[in-house]
């Protein structure tokens, strides 16, 4: 029976998730109809009823397993983005991480354990925006920022599959 | 690659999906009250938005750390141009790999061309998947790293539209 992890997230107990949970997360990561009604077609799929199809996605997001039902976007589609990094000191990562996140434009930043510290992402309606951004941040800060913007994308996003052993 | 701009009905389809649909029968009947057209010009929309890439799926989003996922390492690698091509494919074809990039190098400080995030449950199963990783990718990776997140320090949506 495939729990939740215990103790992750404040989640304390673990909870086991039942069948249909379980195949809505499998079968229904990109395929969910564009159609009026589209939890009825799921349900009508899966053997069950639309009203048990939107009781399961609505506990499931209740226990923090499902984030969010509907689309997802391509980032670097809408706008221009580039991936950032720093190699900021231990003693200022705190400092320099409130001074980056308080761009609207940064909508990721992660720690990561590496000489370069800071990960954070940055979209902005356009490329010299992006531009005058990593420039104010190293004004700013007076440590360099390593510019990764994408040149290529590899992969086909077809959702997560989950081992549930 | 790049998708013709959005006009502002599809930024404000956007701005009231990218949160999540709501969980009632009509999903796209309340979508289509709140922008003000109705429901079949949003699904339309919706339906060229994925044609034109916009849209990567829709559907379930689950969080891969309440699933048990919380061993995420961000692998860099160092990968022979004439091969990133070929070999960033066969990565991003991996099941494991949920985002496969080829991205600059910026010598000497960082020798990566390609970046793939490895999803798993522990660090050890992590390692495993890079093995294999390392293993097809063969002496056209002259090195990698895996960067383990250790915090995250913001996590918001795309933010389109408002500006």
């Amino acid at each position: 029976m495939a729990k939740r992890d215990q103790g992750g997230q404040g989640c304390g107990e673990a909870l086991p998730l039942g069948e249909l949970e379980r195949r809505l997360i499998d079968a229904f990561q990109r395929d969910l109809p564009l159609v009026p009604h589209p939890f009825a077609a799921v349900a009508e799929s899966l053997d069950s009823s639309e009203e048990a199809v939107i009781g399961a996605l609505s506990s499931l997001m209740d226990e923090g397993v499902v984030s969010r039902v509907g689309p997802v976007f391509a980032p670097h589609k809408a706008g221009a983005s580039t991936l950032a990094a720093m190699a900021v000191p231990p003693e200022r990562l705190d400092e320099v991480a409130e001074l980056v996140n308080g761009y609207p434009e940064v909508n990721h930043n992660y720690e990561r354990e590496h000489r370069f510290t800071l990960w954070f992402v940055v979209t902005a309606p356009s490329r010299e925006r992006i531009d005058a951004i990593l420039a104010d941040i190293e004004r700013r800060t007076g440590i360099g920022v390593l510019d990764l913007p994408l040149v290529a994308a590899y992969h086909i996003d077809l959702g997560f599959p989950v081992q549930w052993s | 690659m790049i998708a013709p701009p959005l006009d502002p009905i599809d930024r404000a389809i956007v701005i009231a999906t990218q949160a999540g649909l709501p969980l009632t029968p009509q999903p796209y009947h309340e979508i289509g009250g709140e922008v003000g057209i109705p429901a079949e010009e949003v699904m339309a929309r919706m339906r060229r938005l994925q044609e034109t890439g916009v849209i990567r799926r829709i559907g379930v989003v689950p969080n891969h750390y309440a699933l048990g996922y919380k061993a995420n390492g961000m692998t860099v690698w160092d990968i022979r141009d004439d091969a990133v091509g070929e070999l960033g494919r066969r990565l991003g074809a991996l099941d494991f790999i949920s985002h496969c990039y080829q991205r600059p190098r910026h010598l000497p400080v960082w020798p990566y061309n390609l970046f793939a995030m490895v999803h798993a449950r522990t660090h050890q199963e992590v390692e495993d998947k890079v093995a294999e990783m390392a293993a097809l990718l063969g002496d056209a990776s002259r090195g990698h790293e895996i960067l383990y997140s250790t915090r995250i320090l913001k996590k918001t949506g795309m933010r389109i539209g408002e500006g």
